[in-house]
């Protein structure tokens, strides 16, 4: 059987390695997906915890993290798209205005 | 045993994809082995004995948030995008940094860690008897009835706000 341990180490793992990425790259759509990654990184951990204590609340919790997930991704992209009509660019360090 | 040889291969593979999404330089690639790694958190899901959520995750994740991602890709045209140099390298070089910082802090705290909580009411074996998924929906539409119908209203404020942000006039 493997231990919760291990679940839990390899969701900060991901968790890590979306955070990287969320500093590293400066794609505005490389972010989000690095957001995702993060969100998967939270839901591995919520799903070993409700699977090591015997309960369900988890696997829910993850059905409305999943659901806030595609919100946000849906959100997101619509601004990076109306960013790109009127920057021409998705680069994070060029659109430095909340006006145009 | 088989448990733990398929829990290792998942995980490896979910870290070495989850890798490449970030060292990718494009995009389109990087999508693509996000969707990879959806698909070994989806086979770590059927290990954790929650088959309804790793059938919602290659569904919603893997399906539907992904193509999404996909279209907008496609539907910007990034040639020019790709060959714009990095200038920070020292950000490049601080955000490993913290990176690894942050994971050294979670990895010493799951390190040090034991379950202490009250054990739940769903045991594996009276799960498996009632269905995995037949529990999730019982305990959505009575335990948290509230938090699913406000889900609801959440997706629908997200598609009204996506059609008005990315119309061009209303």
């Amino acid at each position: 059987m493997v231990p919760l341990s291990a679940y839990l180490v390899l969701s900060g793992i991901l968790f890590s390695i979306g955070v990287i990425g969320f500093l590293v790259r400066r794609n505005t759509i490389v972010l989000f997906m690095s957001i995702e990654l993060m969100l998967n990184a939270a839901n591995l951990a919520f799903v070993a915890f409700s699977r090591y204590l015997n309960s369900m609340d988890g696997q829910i919790f993850v059905f409305f993290v999943m659901t806030v997930a595609a919100a946000e991704a849906v959100v997101g992209l619509a601004i990076i798209l109306a960013v790109f009509r009127t920057k021409e660019t998705v680069n994070a360090d060029e659109i430095n205005l909340m006006k145009w | 045993m088989l448990e733990v040889i398929l829990f290792l291969l998942l995980a490896a593979a979910a870290v070495v994809t989850a890798l490449l999404v970030i060292l990718q330089r494009n995009p389109m690639v990087s999508a693509i082995f996000l969707i990879l790694t959806f698909f070994c958190l989806a086979g770590i899901y059927l290990l954790l004995n929650a088959p309804f959520l790793a059938a919602i995750q290659l569904l919603v994740y893997a399906g539907a948030i992904m193509v999404l991602f996909l279209f907008v890709i496609m539907l910007l045209n990034l040639e020019k995008e790709q060959k714009t140099i990095t200038r920070h390298r020292l950000q490049k070089i601080f955000g490993v940094f913290l990176g690894l910082v942050l994971l050294v802090q979670i990895g010493s705290v799951f390190h040090s860690l034991f379950l202490t909580g009250e054990k739940g009411f769903f045991p594996p074996d009276k799960v498996a008897a009632l269905g995995n998924t037949e529990v999730v929906a019982r305990l959505l539409f009575t335990d948290f009835l509230l938090p699913f119908e406000i889900t609801s209203v959440l997706l629908l404020v997200a598609i009204i706000g996506a059609i008005i942000l990315a119309k061009r006039e209303i």
